[in-house]
């Protein structure tokens, strides 16, 4: 193993690129704040806070996942992952920075009220008072619980995740075999406790509390399960690119055609576990077919005005994917695979955009620059952090107790 | 069903086992088939035999179990026996995606199953010669088909020279039959060591 190689030297180009789409986000940041953001009406300001809301909670729950595949390899014993752990350990690092982000917006939508925005219908008193449906639900969809619990779930996000990668960087150093199994004994309490959290956040509350709420009269128990498994797949899409990009680099020597296929099959499996979900929420409300439920679909297919975006996000978040990751070849080919997960990052993002916007702003699709602006500011940052993160320690945990399992893995 | 005339090699690991599969495709004897205790990374390959093709035989089935669920239920529903079942049309297709879902899952897996089974022929009272017992249990078992050409007593002191325990030929059916093995064999008394 030649040094130079053990670290991650961030290149030039790399830093201009995340630099540059930082850079168009807080230009699209400025430009649809006079647009929208300033504007009297309260449509253009609902739609301004709604693009921020949509992508903040997007890319903070894919950088997210990727912790999330992190602790679920740990408990499920997975040895395959440990040549390339530290990509989603330094993705899960943009988890804090992104989160302040989604903090603040959050804060600004519930403080900001129905004056400011027409997203959450709960936040103002006369409207609950005057509805049994908002008051029934008002000890969970309050801004006092909203807050307290969006800070929490953020912060105890960062801060179990970083204990977990404070405990990879101890692999760096050689261990007994005692050392190691007390070693992976502590791997397994700290990831137990964020699959803990997670379970309680991202599996049920979070959905709930920050993108659910829009429609607070409607409610869909496979909403949150639904959610995980969009922002799961694009999380494993955003490890798979990350991992690609080093490996064209010229590091992660041990990472090979194997790990490849293992991270193809997930996001494969993953692929038909959402579409599974999207599927079952939608049966469930067209048999039962109770106004109450049925609204939701209303601006979404039919005659919704989201009707196309909504049949595009079927196709190349499931048929794609499903047809195409079915070959073994496609699985082991870097460019298909490369390719995928682009589709599948995008399409996931333009799932999120139809459940905020088509509760928002039912009445037409106005997807523009704005949208995109900010997405890309949101990868920026995502590659920023990652970059940084990738650089200061050693790509691979050189005496983690499963790095051999890993090399010689084989699909 | 043919007899064939086989050299046998047992090895004691795997790693002697490899190096023996390069070998002996290299110079060029005819592999038969190596039967060993537990499946092995990467033998076929070494072997050189192609993908398997169990997979396209999956899809097939899976789209068969679709197609079949899906005409069935739109034939009844639309044609033969229209309902009002809550009001829904007669053309309910969320309904029947469940359904179809299923029978997708059940002929594909059923069917993968029996063409497994028939490609490795394998059935109730259907028998194979076994070329080593121990095979089953902790030997690595290399089988060469000397039928034509190579001359058996070349082929076994290739074998030992490459690290086989126990060498020996072999005469027997390749193919398959019905009914029980004979005792000789399984005592395994009809093999004679030729070293």
């Amino acid at each position: 193993m030649t040094t130079s190689k053990e670290f991650f030297e961030v290149p030039k180009r790399y830093k201009n690129w995340s630099y540059g789409l930082i850079g168009i986000g807080i230009l699209a940041l400025l430009v649809g704040y006079f647009m929208y953001g300033a504007s009297d009406d309260i449509h253009h300001k609902s739609r301004f806070w709604a693009t921020l809301l949509q992508n903040s909670t997007y890319f903070l729950l894919t950088t997210n996942a990727a912790m999330f595949f992190i602790c679920a390899t740990i408990l499920a014993f997975g040895g395959w992952q440990m040549v390339f752990r530290r990509v989603p350990e330094a993705i899960s690092a943009a988890v804090p920075v992104i989160g302040v982000i989604t903090l603040v917006i959050l804060l600004a939508i519930v403080f900001g009220g129905h004056h400011m925005t027409h997203i959450y219908h709960w936040t103002d008193h006369e409207t609950v008072a005057n509805d049994k449906i908002l008051e029934g639900k008002s000890p969970f969809l309050n801004i006092p619980f909203y807050i307290i619990w969006t800070v929490l779930i953020i912060g105890l996000w960062s801060l179990l995740g970083f204990k977990v990668r404070k405990i990879s960087l101890e692999a760096d150093k050689p261990m007994s075999v005692e050392q190691g199994k007390k070693y992976i004994w502590k791997n397994t309490v700290w990831a137990s406790l964020y699959i803990v959290w997670f379970a309680l956040t991202v599996m049920s509350t979070t959905p709930w509390l920050w993108l659910m709420s829009i429609d607070a009269h409607w409610y869909s128990t496979m909403y949150s399960w639904y959610t995980f498994a969009s922002t799961w797949v694009s999380g494993l899409a955003l490890i798979t690119l990350f991992v690609i990009y080093l490996k064209n680099a010229g590091y992660l020597e041990y990472t090979n055609k194997e790990h490849l296929h293992d991270l193809g099959k997930f996001m494969f499996a993953f692929s038909i576990f959402w579409a599974y979900l999207w599927f079952s929420q939608f049966m469930l409300i067209w048999y039962a077919n109770i106004p109450e439920e049925t609204v939701y679909f209303n601006p979404r297919i039919k005659d919704g005005a989201y009707s196309g975006v909504f049949w595009f996000n079927f196709i190349i978040n499931f048929l794609a994917p499903f047809l195409i990751f079915m070959k073994r070849n496609s699985k082991r080919n870097y460019t298909t695979v490369t390719i995928m997960s682009l589709i599948i990052v995008f399409g996931h993002w333009l799932d999120f955009y139809q459940m905020v916007m088509a509760s928002v702003a039912p009445d037409h699709v106005e997807m523009n620059l704005f949208d995109f602006g900010i997405a890309l500011g949101f990868v920026g940052i995502i590659m920023l952090v990652t970059g940084r993160a990738l650089s200061k320690y050693p790509l691979v945990s050189k005496y983690h107790p499963f790095q051999k399992e890993s090399i010689i893995h084989h699909t | 069903m043919a007899l064939k005339k086989f050299v046998v090699g047992v090895f004691d690991d795997e790693h002697n086992l490899f190096n023996a599969v390069r070998k002996v495709r290299k110079s060029g004897y005819r592999l038969h088939e190596v039967y060993t205790p537990f499946p092995l990374h990467g033998l076929d390959r070494e072997m050189g035999l192609r993908d398997t093709s169990i997979h396209t035989a999956g899809f097939i089935y899976g789209l068969t179990g679709t197609s079949l669920a899906f005409g069935f239920m739109t034939w009844i529903f639309t044609k033969d026996w229209p309902l009002n079942i809550g009001g829904k049309p007669h053309f309910a297709l969320p309904a029947w995606i469940p359904i179809m879902f299923e029978f997708t899952v059940l002929l594909s897996a059923v069917g993968m199953v029996l063409t497994f089974c028939y490609v490795c022929q394998l059935a109730p009272f259907v028998k194979k010669h076994h070329f080593h017992l121990r095979s089953t249990d902790d030997k690595f078992v290399m089988v060469l088909d000397v039928s034509s050409g190579n001359s058996e007593s070349e082929a076994s002191d290739f074998l030992s020279g490459l690290g086989a325990s126990e060498v020996n030929v072999q005469v027997a059916e390749t193919g398959w039959w019905l009914g029980t093995y004979d005792r000789e064999q399984k005592l395994g008394l009809s093999r004679e060591p030729s070293h």
